[in-house]
């Protein structure tokens, strides 16, 4: 029933699978309804928006992708000789790669992941089909990861291709690695929690293996992430129920990419977005919707919309400032610091 | 962000323009800088695709590595770099000046110019960091030798680097931050860092900005869309037209790193810049003999005394430039005065030549009586300054409501002469009218730290000689 309407929301194509990439974005801002429903419809925002008219580029470089190829492909030789060394695990660990099925068999795989997790003895379980309930629906995640199972405990490991400089890398760039890796170890848990086992037998602590320094050469670093999981689960329980959001939509709403551009802004119009800046890294359509909240303060970030008082709009700022309009009761302490900023900015610009 | 630069923002917004967030240059903006737009290799380790340099608008050098992933053409680009860049620093490593220390008992040189080199933002100075820690520690001879001048290149790049982080520090720039100090525009902070963009707010305004949001990237980052379609093709089958389509990418930002300097120099420039300029040039200087010294590759990291004194230096740098900010530029401070930490009266009385004799020797301790309607959030005793008069202290005897704001009573000490009586226009007059804050430029004495082989094994006790110069 419920999968019918999302059908229907997404019209004929084929639908965008969640990964830990996604739920990260969403976690990240999740206020945003109209993301919440296009992802729960798998809904492709890449073609989306640029039916809309607002094409973005969220391509990766392809030196990118080769080279985390090249690197992953050099771990996993020879039987991952390179990833049991640099684990520190026996070379007598079993080592299972569960991706080489087709898409098709989703079900199937996730069986085998929970077959061979269910008794987690030392093993590396590679590419294991793992499950999340995001706002209220099930959905499939794929990891590009490995579970490490050793001491009757189970270690998500995360291949990426970043340096490790000195013991330094890019914080944007682990700060991303180690939300993705929560998501992985949240559903571990939640997969073991089903099993009837003890959710916490997979550690918080996860590893990451990158290249060190300006070589090739791997290393191994682990990463607590307790406070991103407590983030997560706290922001995937504030996620609306996209079931109740999706009831609220009137009849026959469908982003079908078929349809004229002016029927599917039409159809956007009816999910309630909510811009922030961050968008525009994380989320396909977010030009658009940054577009649609022009002359918002929310555009120009949190921290100017907090510093002019919170104040919705720039025409209500400059209003309240130079006071051809009267402030509500809550505004008139935002009213009086805008009108002081406006006195000083003219007198020192005059 | 303070209100007054959002609210600036938001007029942006309103007008379609960027504003001015300063009325006087913050920077030093040199007579011959370098500009150095470094383009890397996505995936890679930091490493270069090319970079375009030079000194001179009308003929910037192009560096190229042909195949990024190749060691030697990597090493012949830094070789080449090093060509360019260290002569230009020679350059100045010529004349010198004296510079009295020690109350004068002494002297020491100085050069009388430093060096300055512009990137086009962040990303760029967070290369070139890196390109000074990946050359730094190689060496000429052994099993992996590199061409002389690489790691000459290392030591100074990551120099230059180290200098950017101090807060005021203009020897090596880079242009997003230069102008988001001057002008707000009327986007997020997020996408100023497009230095196109950014640019386009000031010179021409919002419609502007939109498009050149399509605009070519400043670096050091490609764009993944140009990667896939236009550099694989060209790389994978060694492409000669690759340097003229890599120059081509690279121009716009050229050109637009001289504008964001045309636009700087035309903005007035800030009292106390020349005296920042100053401690760079020391920091050239001892720099530039450290090197002919043969001293030795920066470590990887600090060490624990090493780390702190560094982090001193730099709380000290902030705090300096955050008060000499504010004492050039009357919209900086009126940032504090919208925070209640600086306001704005006229004089109504004035007792010039009051004498405090109640200690031993009598002193000059004249008293003065500020009207404001701005807010005051200041406590009797408190010292004041008024950027009109530095080296004066305005202590705060009382505050009190007056009309429809208040009155200050306050007692200055001072930059008023040695003698009893004060000199012509060291004390404000009735009439008057001045800013007072509680920001000071005194200096501000450090804490101890103990020598680097007695740190305490809190801090993981003294450091280890660094055996491996990799």
């Amino acid at each position: 029933m419920q999968s019918t309407r999302l059908d229907q929301l997404r019209g004929p194509g084929r639908a965008k699978r969640h990964n830990a990439r996604t739920i990260a974005a969403l976690t990240g801002n999740p206020g945003c309804a109209r993301r919440a429903v296009l992802d729960a419809a798998g809904v492709d925002k890449v073609k989306l928006a640029e039916r809309v008219g607002f094409p973005g580029s969220f391509g990766q470089s392809r030196f990118a992708l080769s080279r985390g190829n090249a690197f992953e492909a050099m771990l996993k030789a020879d039987d991952c000789a390179l990833l049991r060394s640099v684990l520190g695990a026996a070379s007598s660990l079993s080592y299972q790669d569960l991706g080489a099925d087709s898409d098709d068999t989703l079900g199937n795989r996730h069986d085998r992941t929970v077959e061979l997790l269910a008794d987690a003895r030392a093993a590396l379980i590679d590419h294991p089909l793992l499950t999340l309930d995001v706002a209220g629906q099930t959905v499939y995640l794929e990891p590009d990861l490995i579970a490490y199972a050793h001491r009757g405990r189970l270690q998500v490991v995360e291949i990426k291709s970043f340096a490790i400089v000195d013991g330094q890398a890019d914080s944007a760039k682990v700060s991303a690695a180690a939300v993705q890796a929560a998501v992985y170890v949240l559903a571990l848990r939640s997969l073991l929690e089903r099993l009837g086992q003890d959710p916490s037998l997979v550690d918080h602590e996860v590893v990451l293996v990158c290249p060190e320094n300006f070589s090739l050469s791997p290393v191994a670093v682990k990463l607590d992430v307790r406070k991103q999981l407590s983030t997560l689960r706290r922001q995937l329980s504030r996620l609306a129920s996209v079931a109740s959001l999706i009831d609220a939509l009137p009849e026959g709403i469908t982003f079908d990419l078929a349809l004229p551009a002016e029927e599917l802004t039409v159809a956007l119009g009816h999910i309630e977005p909510r811009y922030a800046p961050e968008c525009l890294s994380t989320c396909e359509l977010s030009v658009y919707c940054r577009n649609e909240a022009a002359g918002s303060t929310a555009v120009l970030g949190r921290p100017v919309r907090e510093a002019l008082g919170g104040i919705e709009t720039v025409d209500e700022v400059l209003a309240l400032a130079d006071g051809s309009r009267s402030p509500t009761e809550e505004q008139a302490e935002a009213a009086a610091l805008l009108r002081a900023a406006l006195r000083l900015r003219s007198e020192a610009l005059s | 962000m303070s209100t007054l630069t959002a609210f600036a923002r938001a007029q942006a917004v309103a007008f379609g323009q960027a504003q001015p967030i300063a009325t006087v240059r913050h920077l030093h903006v040199h007579e011959h800088p370098l500009i150095l737009i470094p383009l890397a290799m996505a995936g890679e380790a930091n490493a270069p695709l090319a970079a375009l340099i030079g000194t001179d608008r009308s003929a910037p050098r192009l560096l190229v590595v042909a195949q990024p992933r190749n060691r030697d053409d990597r090493f012949a680009f830094f070789a080449a770099l090093a060509e360019i860049l260290v002569p230009y620093l020679d350059s100045f490593a010529t004349e010198t000046e004296d510079v009295p220390v020690d109350r004068g008992k002494d002297v020491r040189q100085r050069y009388v110019d430093a060096p300055q080199l512009w990137v086009p933002n962040p990303g760029g100075v967070d290369f070139l960091r890196m390109l000074g820690r990946s050359t730094r520690f190689r060496t000429t001879d052994g099993e992996y030798p590199v061409p002389a001048g690489v790691p000459l290149l290392g030591r100074w790049l990551t120099f230059f680097a180290g200098t950017a982080e101090i807060p005021g520090s203009c020897l090596l720039l880079n242009a997003v931050q230069a102008l988001g100090l001057h002008w707000a525009t009327g986007q997020s902070s997020a996408e100023d860092a497009q230095l196109g963009v950014q640019l386009a707010w000031i010179e021409s305004g919002a419609e502007a900005a939109r498009e050149a949001e399509n605009g070519p990237v400043a670096g050091p980052a490609t764009d993944p869309e140009f990667d896939n379609r236009v550099l694989a093709p060209l790389i994978e089958r060694s492409a000669p037209e690759l340097p003229g389509v890599l120059r081509d990418l690279l121009l716009p930002t050229w050109e637009r790193m001289w504008r964001v300097l045309d636009l700087l120099r035309r903005l007035p420039v800030g009292e106390r810049v020349a005296s920042r300029w100053t401690s760079d040039k020391d920091a050239f200087t001892a720099f530039t003999q450290y090197v002919a010294d043969g001293g030795a590759p920066q470590p990887r990291r600090d060490g624990a005394v090493a780390a702190a004194a560094r982090l001193q230096r730099l709380e000290n740098a902030a705090a300096r430039y955050a008060v000499q900010r504010a004492f050039d530029d009357p919209l900086v401070l009126a940032e504090y005065r919208l925070t209640g930490a600086a306001f704005a009266g006229t004089v109504t009385l004035a007792n010039p030549d009051r004498v405090d004799d109640s200690g031993k020797r009598p002193v000059l301790r004249p008293r003065i009586m500020v009207r404001t309607t701005e807010e005051v959030r200041v406590e009797p005793g408190t010292s004041l300054t008024s950027p009109a008069r530095p080296a004066q202290k305005a202590k705060v005897i009382s505050v009190s409501p007056a009309g429809d704001g208040r009155d200050v009573l306050l007692e200055l000490s001072g930059g008023m002469g040695r003698k009893l009586v004060a000199e012509p226009g060291s004390v404000p007059q009735v009439g008057e009218r001045l800013v007072l804050t509680t920001l000071s430029e005194a200096y501000r004495p450090g804490g101890t730290l103990p020598d680097p082989a007695e740190t305490p094994w809190t801090h993981g006790g003294p450091p280890s000689i660094e055996p491996d110069l990799q």
